[in-house]
């Protein structure tokens, strides 16, 4: 689903939102509190009007100059920050209120299905205020899928969350996309979300868009801030392979190369994703022969970066995918690191993102 | 126990509550609606206008009505050259003057709940294919229930108090304009305090349950906002 929009915001700082991305699995929407992520969604959904703003999704344009379709003209849904689910309805009743109110010729996805995806069938003759905000969640979540949207609008769905209902609902959210193939603009701030949801990224930064492309690439793009953080990372993807038995790890086929990950047994042949850590990888000119981390694999020196007066990061190329590795300077310096140069990336520990 | 006119001036009373709380929700939802979602910089000019009853003496308010209203008042002379009565010293002319009484007594409560919703349910089913005046029957009124129930028992019970403003503009005609307040008025100016007692005590006792009805429903209730 492609959108081209542009977006002027005028508030306090006036913001900037000009982007042109092909929508596919989940675009999250990334920046820091307070950027202007929510308004822009807001201005997707049609619930905020902007003058001078151009809209254009798939083959519809939903605004420019006077022309303005309102929100409930447009084909989408939208998962607010609360459930907002509507307290004189119960699960049902707020299931069934955009249903009810589709043409009798649109497509529609079908209610059981729904239902049994958000797994709300014991719940569906419950009042709203009995339930947890994890089931009101979902609740919001199958209320906005009942319309069958084009494109669903998630604004951080799972901030209001804590962390044991966060992970209860991720699995969700991701079933979503596989299972019914909406497209889905994500609003987060949060760097897990990130990296358990997003297959895209449009990154927010300084009143504008800054980049929009595939998460992998702009987590690990130079020219962003997003490398540069404490927090930097690498995103790969994985498949589970077999399992050892003896030493309780998992052998996983990554977009790097094999890969072991140590813990209980996982699904063979599920597609993971691996979080790892630029400051859990280290380098070595050599394959250091009586190391005790399990996973090295050689890559090739891309770029040398320095992020204060003692550490840099280090752009890898490890089988065609960026890896960073946040090092000392010192370190940088010993080994003799620049662009071209052959090392061995020493991966210390990674996360698993099911 | 109720002699025929004191009957009489009790259901003319009823009557005359229920038929201002029927037409002041009707004028009052759509106004409370327009006060609690309009973000019009003048609305405080059309809010203190609609309090005004709230702290003017009701003779005030029924006299001007009466020049409003009366056989040489513009609007009384208008209707005349209509060929209709004059609204002053007659039911519909009371009605009027009731439904100006009571507004306050409606919108606030209304327009209080309209507030409390929000925005946010109203963004869900925008979202959700839901246009503006289905929002309005499928979101607004049903989760404004309470204040409907607020409104119109405080609309009612003040119709059923009123006194100066039916003076002025009422008259004393039974059958027509002889409400209970006025009745007891009268009872007591010729003496007859046991005629006044019933009268008195029957409507303080409405009064009271009918209050009793919304504070128990309605825990958060407030009687006026100013």
């Amino acid at each position: 689903m492609k959108i081209r929009a542009a977006f002027n915001i005028q508030r306090n700082i006036p913001l900037n939102f000009q982007f042109d991305i092909d929508a596919q699995g989940i675009t999250a929407v990334f920046g820091k509190s307070g950027c202007g992520k929510t308004s822009l969604l807001r201005a997707l959904a049609g619930l905020e009007k902007h003058s001078g703003a151009f809209l254009k999704v798939g083959e519809d344009i939903w605004q420019e100059d006077e022309f303005f379709v309102p929100a409930h003209q447009r084909p989408l849904a939208y998962v607010f920050q609360e459930a907002s689910l509507f307290p004189h309805l119960n699960v049902r009743g707020n299931i069934e209120y955009g249903l009810k109110r589709m043409q009798q010729d649109d497509s529609k996805i079908p209610l059981e299905q729904i239902i049994e995806l958000m797994e709300l069938d014991l719940l569906l003759d419950r009042k709203t205020d009995y339930l947890s905000g994890g089931e009101q969640q979902r609740v919001g979540i199958a209320r906005a899928l009942a319309v069958n949207p084009n494109i669903l609008l998630m604004d951080e769905p799972l901030s209001s969350l804590d962390q044991a209902r966060k992970d209860e609902l991720i699995p969700y959210i991701n079933s979503l996309n596989r299972e019914l193939n909406i497209p889905i603009i994500y609003v987060t701030h949060s760097n897990e979300e990130i990296a358990r949801l997003a297959d895209q990224l449009i990154f927010i930064e300084d009143q504008g868009i800054k980049a929009a492309g595939a998460m992998d690439q702009l987590l690990t793009h130079a020219d962003l801030s997003l490398s540069h953080r404490p927090q930097a990372e690498s995103i790969i993807s994985a498949v589970t392979s077999t399992y050892d038995e003896v030493f309780h790890l998992n052998q996983l086929n990554s977009a790097l190369g094999p890969f072991l990950v140590p813990g209980d047994a996982l699904p063979q042949g599920k597609p993971i994703r691996l979080r790892l850590a630029a400051q859990d990888v280290s380098l070595s000119l050599n394959v250091p022969k009586d190391s005790s981390i399990l996973n090295i694999l050689p890559a090739v020196v891309k770029n040398v970066q320095d992020e204060n007066l003692a550490q840099a990061t280090v752009f890898l190329d490890m089988n065609g995918h960026t890896v960073l590795a946040r090092i000392t300077r010192k370190s940088v310096n010993r080994l003799q690191l620049e662009a071209g140069k052959k090392v061995y990336a020493q991966i210390k520990s990674v996360a698993v993102l099911a | 126990m109720l002699s025929s006119s004191d009957l009489t001036a009790l259901l003319l009373t009823l009557q005359l509550a229920l038929l201002s709380t029927v037409i002041l929700l009707l004028i009052g939802t759509p106004l409370a609606w327009f006060l609690a979602r309009t973000s019009w910089r003048y609305k405080f000019i059309l809010e203190a206008m609609i309090a005004l009853p709230l702290v003017l003496p009701p003779t005030v308010l029924g006299f001007y009505l009466l020049l409003l209203l009366g056989a040489n008042g513009p609007l009384g002379s208008m209707m005349q050259a209509f060929g209709a009565q004059p609204l002053a010293f007659s039911f519909s002319g009371l009605l009027v003057g009731s439904v100006f009484y009571s507004l306050p007594f409606v919108i606030q409560p209304l327009q209080d709940t309209f507030s409390n919703i929000g925005s946010r349910p109203f963004e869900v089913a925008a979202t959700l294919r839901a246009s503006p005046l289905d929002r309005f029957f499928s979101i607004a009124l049903p989760l404004a229930r309470p204040g409907f129930l607020t409104a119109s028992v405080l609309g009612f019970a003040h119709t059923i108090g009123e006194f100066g403003v039916v003076l002025m503009i009422g008259g004393n005609i039974p059958g027509e304009t002889q409400v209970l307040s006025i009745a007891i008025y009268e009872h007591v100016e010729t003496l007859e305090y046991t005629k006044a007692h019933i009268l008195s005590g029957g409507l303080l006792l409405l009064s009271f349950s009918l209050l009793l009805v919304i504070y128990a429903l309605n825990g958060r209730f407030k009687v006026v906002r100013i």
